[in-house]
């Protein structure tokens, strides 16, 4: 494009504003889970009783094995930026490959759960299973858990394309010196996405279960 | 000659083919596109108002029926908030000019820049989409339950388009705040950074910490919506209210959002048609961003009479008081300006004028709302369309059109024509004043708002609102004439025809599309007239020898 | 075109204030339309006026301190003129008349306590305190009667309350303010305040469906209410509370909340433990049954009813909702 100019005039320069850039969009993101999490705030203090009611039903077995699945990944991806410090190709690729395969055993072992809850219709609606006093909390429990775990999934999803286009990049560009600043930015997206089920896994396995 | 290579070099004309326009990441170039698109969607909104205000000359309503004029005023509402308002200054003006201001080449992100154009267009189409093929009558707030059960409107496509735009907010903000840390040319202090830059500064905050909330909030409605259960839901012992406090968190810093950059752009045009530095620059600089602080602690001021708590009402009041209280340090830092100044009354500076009285009505007539106790008589009913109408219309695109006449020359290099624009500038203060002043009336005797008909007692003070819209209209239209005639018969511009300070003003009229040819150094405080006096005088002088 | 009439001394104090803001405003727009003025005369380019660049630092720290401050104290003083007559909205006296309204998709419905109900219409005597109980059946309506100067949000599954003395007879229109669908601008009604003699004349004139208070006795026995919970009449076994609490003394009675502080029993909180089956389901454990839900049994006209009976069993108890209960202000 002819008048495609860039503002920079190093390549530090660049990266330095990448970074920053990055840190402001996960500050943006907080906001996006802080309103969804006002939702927990509230109903699981006014609907104390259903809202316990539906966290009783949620699967902790497969939840757990999902948090271990999802720390292992980020672990996995930290070899990655180590990697592209000493630019060392392979490792990078491998160690991408690795934690977007574990992220793909989460979604896989989420939408298992899913499958699960849908057959013991625990999706809100007019079918919904907890019958009793409590169905209402127990309902807009389950509204938060579709909703949450839905819009974590998505996360995950770009998470996933990030890091397979940071091994397609790092296998193609061959010729040059590694530029570790993509691959610190998607790991930085990366924390993000397992710091939000940090949170989440115990608000919707853990608290309130007995 | 020299006009002609500067006009080759010029970004508006190297290289014109369609394509190089939609792919282009030249933050100039983005401005136009979005100043193209926003200016579409000022007159579709434009149309929806028009056809309000025609309605309401009857009691019993001239020409829509209840159901259209409940889609008009939600139409009128969507478009102009998220499609204009919101968006206007910052995409426009600012995409222009931060880095021209910065002493900068582009903006941090030019594709994210690109990109966040198409976000706005979708979003755009989007929601025109929904609101054509079979329409929304929910008001532009959504309030639950109303937006979740009880419409047949197409609440997905609006929802989604808002949501997508809420993106485009979002990218916009990030790239100015990234740009105005990391692209600042040598010598730019933060210190010395117009008033503009802090006000889009300011606003790009609101952006990014605001949007995200907004864009939760619509997820939840719209899978509300979607599958008839959810987390609003008041037959599962869901809170409503929940709604309004998060669609509020988002929206009423959307305010600041809308008002901002428009304060931004009147000290700009005031200090350079006074000739005069501005009068306690670092008071105007950090009220900009105390506004945007506190702003996010007002939401609440909406929901005194919602039903919320005694203590949160006694306490959202208290702050609204309090926000006012910077806006307030801005109108009299203004007036301090004028104050000694040399004043010309060029049309920018009639907008500018015409933005500190009307806002100056807008923020006075906030205090009533912040007032708990008049705020239960007042607040939905005209009093409050009034009130924020002074603010957005009379103050926000007052603003928008001073921003306008003023870097017009150096967007285009064309001057407009001056008598045209007073004229102009004129007609919008008058009209608008007619328009809205009745309102305020109409609310103190209880007229609420979104009535399609309405008891024959309000007439004769509609009737006079809808004649101010009429002259409102024509005061809209004409500059959108003289514009036109100036880009083909304006006279060419100097590269800064107002003896302006700003970093934009020392390249030439149009910039070429690195903006500088030699990178800027600033050595001078912004608004240091003296110096810029000086060099006046010392390149006047150098002109017999050359 | 007649001005607004005040049909109540709150009115009155409301537009007071609104003068006292009118009044503020208008003295800053004079200064700002009359500085602005001002300064375009005299330094216009052209003027006599020298140009001074000189830097006016010191001046400016004393003129912003001082217009910040000035404008701080003012609003200040606002705040707290305007916090003082909102706060009493929440403090209806005691023996308020109670009249529930509740708003529909596009119509107001009123029920009084001697059971008679009309559409759209609000009778009130004047001179007396009136409390309305607010409630909607589907989405959020807004209750406003302008020559009050009062309204309030009219949720769904809730009730809200706003109260009033009517000094002033004659008939007055209210709205929905809320916009609630496109039949908004349909949903007003008219109120008419009544000396107390033309009050009586009409509450006798209007066919009543025996008192709310009865209609409420006879869902509590029919809904099964009366299997579980304690109300005094019936029972043999009065003090029997191992199933359910009593229900005698309870309106007007302070029980711990769901965060353990105590709150006051008031309709707005029997209407709610209708809904939810029972309160603060923490408090729940000592009882041998759990309270079913009654959302979606009984509707907002037999809610009213309800609550009107159970805060017949507590005859002693000041019928103010929310903040405690005060002694009725003068002459309000």
């Amino acid at each position: 494009m002819p008048d495609h100019i860039t503002p920079y005039d190093t390549a530090l320069h660049r990266d330095e504003s990448a970074v920053s850039g990055m840190w402001l969009f996960l500050a943006s993101e907080i906001l996006l889970f802080g309103g969804l999490f006002l939702i927990v705030l509230v109903y699981s203090h006014t609907h104390a009783a259903g809202w316990n009611a539906g966290v009783r039903h949620t699967s902790l077995m497969i939840g757990s094995i999902n948090t271990v699945v999802l720390l292992s990944s980020s672990a996995v991806f930290t070899l990655a930026v180590e990697a592209a410090r000493t630019g060392d190709r392979r490792r990078i690729i491998h160690a991408g490959l690795g934690a977007a395969g574990l992220g793909m055993v989460f979604l896989m072992l989420k939408s298992w759960e899913w499958h699960l809850e849908f057959e013991e219709h625990l999706f809100p609606g007019t079918n919904f299973s907890i019958s009793g006093p409590n169905d209402g909390g127990a309902q807009l429990f389950y509204s938060f858990y579709f909703i949450s775990t839905a819009l974590h999934g998505l996360h995950m999803l770009v998470g996933i394309g990030l890091i397979l286009w940071i091994c397609d990049r790092t296998r193609r560009q061959t010729g040059r010196e590694i530029s570790t600043i993509p691959v610190d930015i998607v790991g930085l997206y990366w924390s993000f996405v397992d710091l939000v089920w940090i949170v989440l896994f115990p608000v919707l396995y853990l608290i309130g279960r007995n | 000659m020299a006009l002609t290579a500067d006009r080759e070099r010029s970004y508006l004309w190297q290289d014109g083919t369609v394509r190089s326009w939609l792919l282009t990441t030249d933050h100039k170039r983005i401005a136009l596109l979005y100043m193209a698109s926003i200016t579409v969607f000022f007159i579709l909104g434009g149309i929806g108002a028009a056809l309000i205000r025609m309605q309401l000359v009857m009691p019993t309503g001239a020409i829509l029926s209840d159901e259209t004029y409940g889609r008009m005023f939600t139409m009128h509402g969507i478009v102009m908030v998220w499609l204009f308002l919101v968006p206007s200054i910052p995409v426009t003006l600012g995409n222009f000019l931060v880095p021209l201001m910065l002493g900068a080449r582009d903006l941090a992100f030019p594709r994210l820049n690109l990109i966040s154009w198409y976000l706005f267009v979708m979003a755009g189409l989007l929601v025109v989409y929904g609101l054509f093929r079979g329409g929304l009558e929910t008001g532009w707030t959504f309030y639950t339950p109303l937006s979740t059960d009880y419409t047949q409107g197409r609440v997905l496509p609006v929802v989604a388009g808002v949501f997508l735009s809420g993106f485009s907010s979002i990218a916009t903000g990030l790239n100015f705040i990234i740009s105005i840390h990391q692209l600042r040319a040598s010598g730019m202090t933060w210190y010395r950074l117009p008033l503009m830059l802090w006000a889009l500064y300011a606003t790009s905050v609101i952006f990014v910490l605001a949007t995200p909330v907004l864009s939760i909030t619509l997820v939840l409605l719209a899978f509300e919506h979607f599958f008839r259960v959810g987390v609003f839901d008041p037959t599962l012992g869901g809170d409503p209210l929940l709604f309004q406090h998060l669609f509020w968190f988002y929206s009423h810093p959307a305010v600041y959002i809308m008002i901002l950059p428009g304060m931004g752009v009147v000290s700009e045009v005031v200090s350079t048609f006074c000739h005069k530095q501005v009068f306690g620059y670092r008071f105007v600089a950090w009220s900009s961003i105390s506004i945007a602080a506190i702003g996010f602690l007002v939401w609440g001021h909406h929901m005194f009479v919602a039903g919320t708590s005694l203590y949160a009402a006694v306490v959202f009041s208290m702050l609204s008081f309090l926000v006012s209280v910077p806006s307030a340090i801005k109108v009299f830092n203004w007036l301090g300006t004028m104050h000694g100044g040399a004043i010309r009354l060029d049309a920018p500076m009639l907008y500018a004028m015409g933005f500190i009285g009307l806002f100056t009505v807008g923020g006075l007539t906030g205090l009533f709302l912040a007032s708990l106790a008049s705020d239960v008589h007042l607040t939905q009913t005209y009093f409050v369309v009034a009130h924020f109408h002074y603010i957005m219309v009379g103050g926000m695109v007052s603003a928008y059109f001073a921003g306008l006449h003023y870097w017009w020359p150096k967007i285009t290099g064309r001057m407009y024509p001056e008598m045209w624009g007073r004229t102009a500038a004129a007609l919008l203060f008058f009209g608008f004043n007619l328009t809205f002043f009745p309102q305020f009336l109409l609310g103190y005797e209880g007229m609420p708002r979104r009535y399609a008909t309405y008891p024959a007692q309000f007439q004769v003070l509609n009737v006079l609102s809808s004649a101010g819209a009429s002259i409102l209209a024509l005061a809209y239209i004409l500059p959108l004439i003289y514009f036109a005639w100036s880009l083909l018969r304006g006279a060419r511009a100097t590269d800064n025809p107002w003896q302006a300070t700003g970093l934009e003003w020392r390249t030439s009229s149009p910039p070429p599309t690195e903006n500088f040819v030699h990178p800027p150094v600033v050595t001078h405080d912004a608004y240091d007239y003296a110096a810029l006096d000086q060099a006046n005088i010392a390149a006047r002088q150098e002109v017999p020898h050359a | 075109m007649s001005w607004l009439p005040e049909a109540s001394a709150h009115a009155t104090r409301i537009d007071i204030l609104l003068a006292g803001l009118l009044l503020i405003s208008l003295a800053v727009l004079g200064l700002v339309f009359g500085l602005m003025t001002i300064n375009i005369i005299r330094f216009r380019v052209g003027s006599r006026v020298p140009l001074s660049h000189e830097a006016v630092v010191h001046k400016s720290w004393r003129f912003e301190i001082g217009w910040t401050s000035a404008t701080l104290v003012i609003f200040f003083l606002l705040f707290l003129w305007a916090a003082r007559l909102y706060v009493v909205g929440f403090q209806p006296p005691s023996g308020a008349i109670q009249i529930y309204v509740t708003g529909k998709q596009w119509m107001w419905k009123v029920q009084y306590p001697g059971g008679q109900r009309e559409i759209n219409m609000l009778h009130v005597p004047m001179g007396r305190a009136v409390q309305l109980l607010l409630t909607s059946e589907d989405v959020i309506h807004d209750f406003s009667i302008p020559v009050l100067r009062i309204k309030h949000d009219v949720l769904p599954g809730r009730y809200q309350s706003i109260w009033f003395v009517a000094t002033r007879s004659g008939q007055f229109r209210f709205y929905c303010t809320q916009f609630c669908g496109i039949g908004h601008s349909r949903m007003t009604g008219t109120l008419v305040v009544l000396n107390s003699t033309d009050y009586a004349d009409w509450l006798d004139h209007t066919p009543a469906s025996g008192s709310l208070a009865t209609t409420g006795e006879m869902l509590f026995i029919r809904n099964g209410c009366s299997g579980c919970h304690v109300s005094g009449r019936y029972a043999s076994d009065a003090r029997d509370t191992s199933r359910a609490p009593s229900m005698v003394g309870l309106y007007g009675s302070m029980v711990p909340g769901p965060d353990g502080r105590p709150i006051r029993v008031d309709s707005a909180f029997l209407h709610d433990a209708i809904l939810h089956g029972g309160p603060a389901r923490s408090q729940q454990g000592n009882y041998s049954t759990e309270m079913p839900s009654f959302r979606g049994v009984l509707g907002e006209d037999d809610l009213a009813a309800l609550v009107a009976y159970l805060q017949t069993l507590s005859p002693s108890a000041s019928s103010g909702m929310g903040v405690d209960a005060v002694t009725p202000r003068e002459g309000n």
